[in-house]
């Protein structure tokens, strides 16, 4: 039974990882770019939502509607800035910026936060409850909800990228900027909706890995990064859907891994992202999606 | 290469070939001067100095690697911390079955190589972006690996042991001379790598890689040889952090700070020039030292300058000396001598 349980608190915690996951896929998907900030930015969402809550006093799940639209427009002006610029340069140039980026905003939470780790509204009904599902199987609420939200946000995206008047911009930006840029639509700003798109699930995705455990500075590479990296290789590059399932299998990987030994959590799930990388390097789905 | 050599043993009379538009030999010279120079220091100065030469060597090593890596192999790599972590934990292992650190840094240093096999072999069917954050997770994963092993310490590391009988003097002297010493080989072995037919195929590579590989470059086993040769390299500085912190800690020598250490010190001072990571790692000692007091500030102000580097000059501090003034100091690269003008052909920037 204890078996049964671990892997579904995995599928569970797969939900979470997906949602890490998909703004670095996004962000590939359209502009080729491999935001190494990823993890980090994550937490500076987090850190914010921590800091609104506890200077304002506002319900936990209010910093929600605050923080995601704010890390939205940070995307916005930081690709038409930073990450624009280093893209006229070379794809190396990205690479160099945003591990920079990485580094500092590490060391800069550090600097200014301390390395203590703080959780996000653990006090929360949400956060604390769970309901038994026959005798040895419990849910927490939350990462129920968190589950729910990433694919919410998984099929919302593809709704959007699918369907929408932007997102046919955007696929059309992503396989030919200078035919979009004769059509008449300014490329740049149309990675820049892109890259606030993702950047919202990032902090969607920090402030739900806050509530669900503890963030301290390097949660951000060590975690956060590592596994939507490991996520997005698992399922398949350059597919959402593919995204869930990489999170999932990356979850109940970690789950069953600490079934056998609680120190090989974190080990068990690399080990399936290197199977994986070695036997079917192009993941476990082999649609390629455009998002 | 043959093209080459043809080139500059035929009497002809327009143009010549030669490695650098001046002669250089003063520079090797002047470098073999800077390096007696150096051996004498422990003599010279006081032991905190050396301490400080000590870092700055570890630092010049492992940017010279991934200037190589980064610069002429265009591999990313986020992960050199395995490598590094991997060359203390060679010397740790070896020291705790008697033999001495010292004579444990070679060994140190091929055993790296000989890891860096199985995870080229995991990480070389990715490219750019990818490549960089697998190696990252592959740090990572080597990380966790190391630390199931109770015998070496576990999670906290232990001592390194086989020191205690030097004198303290003597043991900061012998320090800094192995890691000047690696220093050394490690810059003068990317020399003449790059200087070879490695560093023609990689500048092949980097003008255009479909028509080097169609004209018969092997570029996969190039990058194979970059990303050994890295490794090694590494791993020795590796080595020599085991040595001069006299213990093995995983966070510490698994840190990614090693390689944003790395990085940016290539970064500022020049990505893919030889000289560049020298100028990187002063400017980095020169931080570290003023900000030593302000804890992770030095790390701070280095990755944004570094940023800044990377998106305003490309090619770094040397960069901006040789638009100026056209000097290298070690060409690896080739000029076109015309009878009218001497134009630089093809240089590997």
């Amino acid at each position: 039974m204890s078996w049964v349980n671990a892997i579904i608190q995995g599928v569970l915690t797969g939900g979470l990882y997906a949602l890490f996951a998909c703004g670095l896929s996004l962000l590939f998907g359209v502009m080729k770019v491999v935001n190494l900030a990823h993890g980090d930015l994550a937490v500076v969402a987090g850190y914010v939502a921590i800091g609104i809550i506890t200077v304002t006093h506002i319900p936990v799940l209010w910093s929600f509607v605050i923080v995601v639209p704010v890390m939205a427009v940070v995307g916005y002006a930081l690709q038409r800035t930073v990450i624009q610029s280093a893209l006229n340069r070379s794809v190396l140039t990205t690479l160099l910026v945003t591990f920079g980026l990485s580094i500092v905003i590490e060391n800069g939470l550090l600097q200014f936060f301390t390395a203590n780790s703080r959780g996000i509204g653990s006090g929360l009904a949400l956060v604390r409850d769970s309901f038994q599902l026959g005798s040895q199987i419990q849910i927490g609420y939350l990462p129920l909800t968190i589950f729910a939200a990433a694919v919410v946000v998984l099929l919302g995206l593809q709704y959007f990228l699918s369907r929408s008047k932007y997102g046919r911009l955007i696929r059309a930006s992503a396989d030919d900027q200078e035919a979009v840029q004769l059509a008449g639509a300014d490329y740049r700003h149309v990675f820049g909706i892109a890259a606030a798109l993702a950047f919202a699930t990032v902090a969607l995705a920090g402030i739900a890995y806050g509530m669900s455990s503890q963030l301290d500075p390097t949660t951000g590479s060590d975690v956060i990064l590592l596994f939507a990296f490991a996520a997005v290789v698992i399922g398949g590059l350059g597919s959402l859907w593919g995204t869930l399932l990489g999170g999932v299998v990356l979850g109940v990987a970690q789950q069953i891994g600490a079934q056998i030994n609680i120190s090989d959590e974190i080990l068990a799930g690399y080990i399936v992202f290197l199977i994986v990388l070695v036997l079917r390097p192009q993941g476990l789905t082999t649609r390629r999606a455009q998002s | 290469m043959s093209l080459i050599a043809e080139a500059g043993t035929q009497p002809v009379a327009e143009f010549r070939v030669t490695r650098s538009r001046r002669n250089v030999a003063w520079t090797g010279a002047g470098a073999l001067i800077v390096v007696v120079v150096l051996a004498f220091f422990p003599y010279l100065v006081y032991s905190g100095t050396t301490t400080i030469m000590v870092q700055a060597f570890i630092v010049l090593t492992l940017a010279s690697m991934w200037n190589l890596l980064a610069g002429y192999g265009g591999l990313v790599s986020v992960g050199q911390q395995a490598f590094v972590g991997l060359g203390a934990y060679f010397v740790l292992i070896l020291a705790l079955h008697g033999i001495s650190p010292f004579a444990a840094l070679p060994v140190a240093a091929v055993g790296c190589g000989i890891a860096a096999l199985p995870l080229w072999w995991l990480v070389s069917r990715l490219r750019s972006g990818y490549f960089a954050i697998a190696t990252w997770v592959l740090a990572a994963t080597v990380m966790l690996i190391i630390e199931k092993f109770n015998s070496i310490g576990g999670g906290t590391g232990l001592p390194l042991p086989g020191l205690s009988g030097y004198s303290p003097s003597l043991l900061t002297a012998y320090t800094y001379w192995i890691g000047l010493a690696v220093t050394v080989l490690a810059m003068l072995t990317v020399y003449l790598l790059l200087r070879g037919r490695l560093g023609l195929v990689l500048t092949a590579v980097r003008d255009d890689e479909v028509a080097a590989r169609s004209s018969g470059a092997r570029v996969g086993l190039a990058r194979l040889l970059v990303f050994l040769v890295a490794a090694i390299g590494c791993g020795a500085a590796g080595a020599v952090l085991a040595i001069s912190q006299l213990q093995v800690q995983p966070s510490a020598v698994f840190s990614i700070s090693w390689t944003a250490e790395m990085a940016f010190a290539t970064i500022i001072g020049g990505l893919g020039t030889i000289e560049g990571p020298i100028i990187g790692t002063a400017v980095f000692i020169v931080l570290q030292q003023t900000l030593a007091s302000f804890n992770a500030w030095y790390l701070i102000i280095f990755g944004l300058v570094a940023i800044v580097v990377a998106l305003f000059a490309r090619r770094g501090l040397w960069g901006l000396v040789d638009d100026r003034l056209n000097i290298r100091l070690f060409p690896v690269g080739y000029y076109v001598h015309t009878a009218r003008s001497t134009r630089r052909d093809s240089g590997t920037t």
